[in-house]
This record gives structure tokens, C-alpha cells and sequence, in this order.
């Protein structure tokens, strides 16, 4: 059995069954990986080792589950026993290395899940584009002189290349949805404090989330079922029990009221991101438009809370090690730290009031639906892109659509539209803890063939 | 702030600070914090009431 374009869900079905060994489908994805990704660059660490030795357990049957023998990967912000977590940067490769998995590693092999490696991410996840400049760019499968997007960006290479089915990755300001929209992949930024964060290394403490990539809603929510549950490690985890969505994936859309998001996010983007919304609007029969009140400030307010956040967590770093730092990083960082303390606790209190007004919306609706990025995939070093003629550095543009929604933490599916030459995703956004209604939708949208994460041509 | 102002600005913060800037990464360091404060302005014009709080542990 060839697994290269399986899913997890074929995958597991397939090693359960007994049609293929786990250590079979683990070779081939190292296989895969030592052949395709030094075009690709995903990977920083392959454990294969490791993998080998999962895989045979997994054939031994001392390991069942759900996602039995399914490889994965993730982004080295995780920590993975024996590996420092380097968190995209060249001063945390000097960390001791990890003497445990982070937890939703753990879970995930817990339920069958083979690690097959760590992966390639924008220093310190201070990034959008998946450019680095310690271990290297990451190249998207679907066109190597694009960006993949980031920070995420070996989790949406490696997935949309063909390596692994499944990636684990982070989002703080969108560094899910942004991977997933330039890579065509499905993505789920669940709710803020869903998943834990424990023994990963942080960002911005206020707006941290994990959460996984995948080629189907239905590997996302395998995965994401897998994940859940309460963590005493990280004080942002939630205390709610485990909440399964893949036994409701394919309840259809009845009963649910979807619309699109209106003014700030119909503004200031290329034509091929309205294009993919119409797509799923009409796919979804969704007709209102809804206003998310505020989303210019509240962009706004998380790029204050980002900037010094980020500072504070690096402010000893700066200090002694400054010039080890990607220049670019560094220099946002430093900039971030003179910011006075009043505008970010001003920042902080509008968060709370925003989260008041977003709320009331979903007395209406159910989802609402808004582009995930302005644009598809810039070309690898593009510094400025022209939208309704201004000339816009793409940098701080490309999570224009993202931020808004992750600054109160809110659930999201990326789903991916796979228009030629690039895909481009749509967030489909949702009420605190309604990841179930965000992956029954993507769900929905994958049957009718509207989203789809497109194979490259590679 | 002026250019002149935002860099005497930048000075005094990295003594305060104590982070050690090179001359050449000041153009850069003035451009995030031009960027930062007027986003930060965008958010400060927002009338909030006295008793507005932040959440003490924030809930989505």
C-alpha cells in the first residue's frame, strides 16, 4: 500500500486492519522526507530512531488508537525528548535538551501517532512568511519561490508536500491559518485555552495557541479529539472535559446560520481572497453579512500586546545576546520593550471589551466566515505588494484577517480553496468552544468539493 | 514624535533598559516603534469607562 497521499484516517484504518504495517508507512515517510524536503526545507530534526522504535510497538500492538501509525511532525517550538527546543531560533539550540514531550505529543502518540521529526519556523514565531535565516526558508510544495507562510511553516510544508499527513503547530497572531492558506491546507486554531501549552516554548502568553494541520477536516478532528483535555501545566488550560467532534463531523449544515464578514475584512485585499469567501459563502448559502465591530483596533491591540509581550519574554536575551538574533526579529523585539505600560494595558482592556461585542454576534449566527490571508503566497523575500494601488509592506500584512479573530481566542478552521496556481484559505470563525460547528462546516465544504487541499506538482 | 525626539526616545529606553543598540539598528528600531505607536493610538482614542478592567484571567 503506497500511503504517501493517505490520510490519517486511511492511514490508521489501514494499519488497524492489518493492510500495512505501521514500520512500513514510517519508512516511507523517512523515506519521503530525506528525498523531498531538501527542496522543502520542513524538517529542522528527523527522529527517526524514535520513529522505528513507535512504529514497532505500534505493530506490536502495545500501542492502539485512533490514529495508529499515522506519522506526524512538529513545529520545534514543541519540546521533544533529547532535542533542545530551538523555537526557530540559533541562541535556544544551546538549551538542554528536553527531558519530555510536550503533552499534545504525547496524546497524540498515545493514540497511535508515530513522531517522525521537528519542524522549520519563523524565529521565535515572530514571522508570517516561513523566511529564516538560521536553518533556512522554508519553500512552498506548491511553487518552491513561494513562501509557505509562517510562523508555522515546516507544519504547512510538510504536510502540503506530501511528508506526513499531520502537523502540529502554533498560532498567536495566525500562524495556523496563514501556513494553511498559502500551503492549501485545512488548519484549526481552537479556542484559546483549549489545548494545553505546557513544555512549548511561548510567545505571547495572552494569545498563545497550538493546534494542528492536516489535508482533511477529519485528520483535523482525529487529532484534535486526541488533544484535548485538561493540563494542571499550563494555567491558560481549560478545565472543560473532553469534548469529541469527529462523531458529529458529518451532521450536515442544518439548523446552523452562517454568514460573511462585512466591512474590515472585505477591505485591502487581492481579488483571489474575496474570490475564495464568494466560494464557500455560496457553497454554504450564506447571505448576511455581519459586521465584526472594531477589528481595525483590535488588529491593532494585539499587535501592541505582541510586540511587548514578546520583548518581556526576550528582554534578558536582547540584553546579553542581541546579535544573535535574526536582525529582524531583534529589531521588532527591542522596539517592542519601549513601549510605554499604559498603552498596553489600554490594549488589554479594550481585549475585554472587544471580547463583549464579538460575543453578542453569536446570538445570531453560528459562524461567520472572513479570508484568512489578503493575498496567496508572496514570493519568497517580497518585501511590498500593491493593493487598490498603495504600495503595503507584506510582512504586517499578511495577518490583517487573522488577528482580529485570535485576540479573543476565538475557534477557527481554515479551510483551503484550491485555486490556480495558488490555494488561498477562508476562516470559518465560531463561538468559544464551537470547534465542533467550525469542523462540521469544513466538513461539509470538503463533501461538496468547494475546499480541498490541492497535491503538488512536485 | 519627530524623528530627532523618537530617537532621543530610543536612547534614553535602551540605557533604562539596558539593552545595548548598535547605531545601524536604529532606523530599523525607530520604523517598529513608529508603527507601534500609532497603532497604539489607535486603541488609546477607544473610550473606555474607568471601571473597564482587563480580564483577570481571560476567557475566550
Amino acid at each position: 500500500m503506497n500511503t504517501e497521499w493517505s490520510t490519517a484516517a486511511e492511514i490508521a484504518r489501514a494499519v488497524a486492519d492489518g493492510k500495512v504495517s505501521a514500520v512500513k508507512v514510517t519508512e516511507d515517510a523517512l523515506a519521503r522526507i530525506a528525498a523531498r524536503d531538501p527542496k522543502l526545507n520542513s524538517f529542522t530534526n528527523v527522529t527517526a530512531e524514535r520513529a522505528r522504535k513507535r512504529a514497532k510497538a505500534v505493530d506490536a500492538g502495545t500501542v492502539k488508537g485512533p490514529l495508529a501509525g499515522v506519522p506526524f511532525a512538529a513545529k520545534n517550538l514543541f519540546d521533544i525528548t533529547g532535542l533542545p527546543t530551538r523555537a526557530g531560533s540559533r541562541i535556544n539550540r544551546e538549551l538542554p535538551p528536553s527531558v519530555h514531550d510536550q503533552p499534545l505529543i504525547e496524546r497524540l502518540e498515545a493514540a497511535g501517532a508515530v513522531l517522525v521529526g521537528a519542524l522549520n519556523m519563523g524565529e521565535y514565531a515572530y514571522d508570517f512568511t516561513g523566511e529564516n535565516v538560521h536553518d533556512g526558508n522554508a519553500h512552498n510544495p506548491h511553487d518552491l519561490s513561494k513562501m509557505t507562510g509562517g510562523s508555522s511553516s515546516g507544519s504547512g510544508g510538510s504536510v502540503a508536500g506530501g511528508l506526513v499527513p499531520l502537523s502540529l503547530g502554533s498560532d498567536t497572531n495566525g500562524s495556523i491559518r496563514v501556513p494553511s492558506s498559502f500551503c492549501g491546507l485545512f488548519g484549526l486554531k481552537p479556542t484559546y485555552g483549549r489545548l494545553s501549552r505546557a513544555r512549548s516554548f511561548p510567545f505571547v502568553s495572552s494569545l498563545d495557541h497550538l493546534g494542528p494541520l492536516a489535508r482533511t477536516p477529519t485528520d483535523l478532528a482525529l487529532a484534535y479529539d486526541a488533544m484535548q483535555g485538561p493540563d494542571a501545566e499550563d494555567p491558560v488550560c481549560t478545565d472543560r472535559p473532553v469534548e469529541p467532534v469527529a462523531p458529529a463531523l458529518a451532521r450536515g449544515l442544518d439548523g446552523l446560520r452562517i454568514a460573511v464578514a462585512g466591512g474590515y475584512f472585505k477591505r485591502g485585499n487581492f481579488p483571489e481572497a474575496a474570490q475564495a469567501v464568494e466560494r464557500v459563502a455560496r457553497a454554504l448559502n450564506a447571505r448576511t453579512e455581519i459586521e465584526i465591530p472594531e477589528a481595525q483596533r483590535a488588529r491593532s491591540a494585539a499587535y501592541v500586546i505582541t510586540a511587548t509581550e514578546g520583548a518581556s519574554l526576550h528582554l534578558d536575551r536582547l540584553r546579553t545576546r542581541a546579535q544573535d538574533f535574526d536582525p529582524a526579529t531583534r529589531d521588532r523585539l527591542i522596539a517592542g520593550a519601549m513601549v510605554p505600560a499604559p498603552l498596553v494595558n489600554r490594549a488589554q482592556k479594550f481585549r475585554r471589551w472587544y471580547r463583549g461585542e464579538v460575543l453578542k454576534l453569536f446570538e445570531k449566527v453560528d459562524a461567520i466566515l472572513a479570508p484568512a490571508t489578503p493575498c496567496t503566497a508572496p514570493a519568497i523575500g517580497q518585501q511590498t505588494f500593491v493593493i487598490d494601488g498603495v504600495t503595503l509592506p507584506v510582512r504586517a500584512n499578511i495577518g490583517i484577517y487573522t488577528q482580529p479573530i485570535s485576540f479573543i481566542g476565538l475557534p477557527v478552521a481554515a479551510v483551503p480553496v484550491p485555486l490556480s496556481p495558488m490555494p488561498i484559505a477562508v476562516q470559518v470563525i465560531c463561538a468559544p468552544w464551537r470547534e465542533d460547528v467550525a469542523l462540521r462546516i469544513a466538513y461539509a465544504l470538503e463533501q461538496a468539493g468547494v475546499c480541498t487541499a490541492p497535491r503538488p506538482k512536485l | 514624535m519627530s524623528k530627532p525626539d523618537l530617537d532621543t526616545f530610543i536612547d534614553a529606553s535602551a540605557q533604562a533598559l539596558g539593552i545595548p543598540i548598535q547605531p545601524e539598528w536604529k532606523p530599523a528600531i525607530r520604523a517598529n516603534l513608529e508603527v507601534t505607536f500609532k497603532l497604539a493610538a489607535i486603541v488609546a482614542e477607544k473610550e473606555l469607562s474607568d471601571d473597564a478592567e482587563p480580564a483577570p484571567v481571560f476567557h475566550a
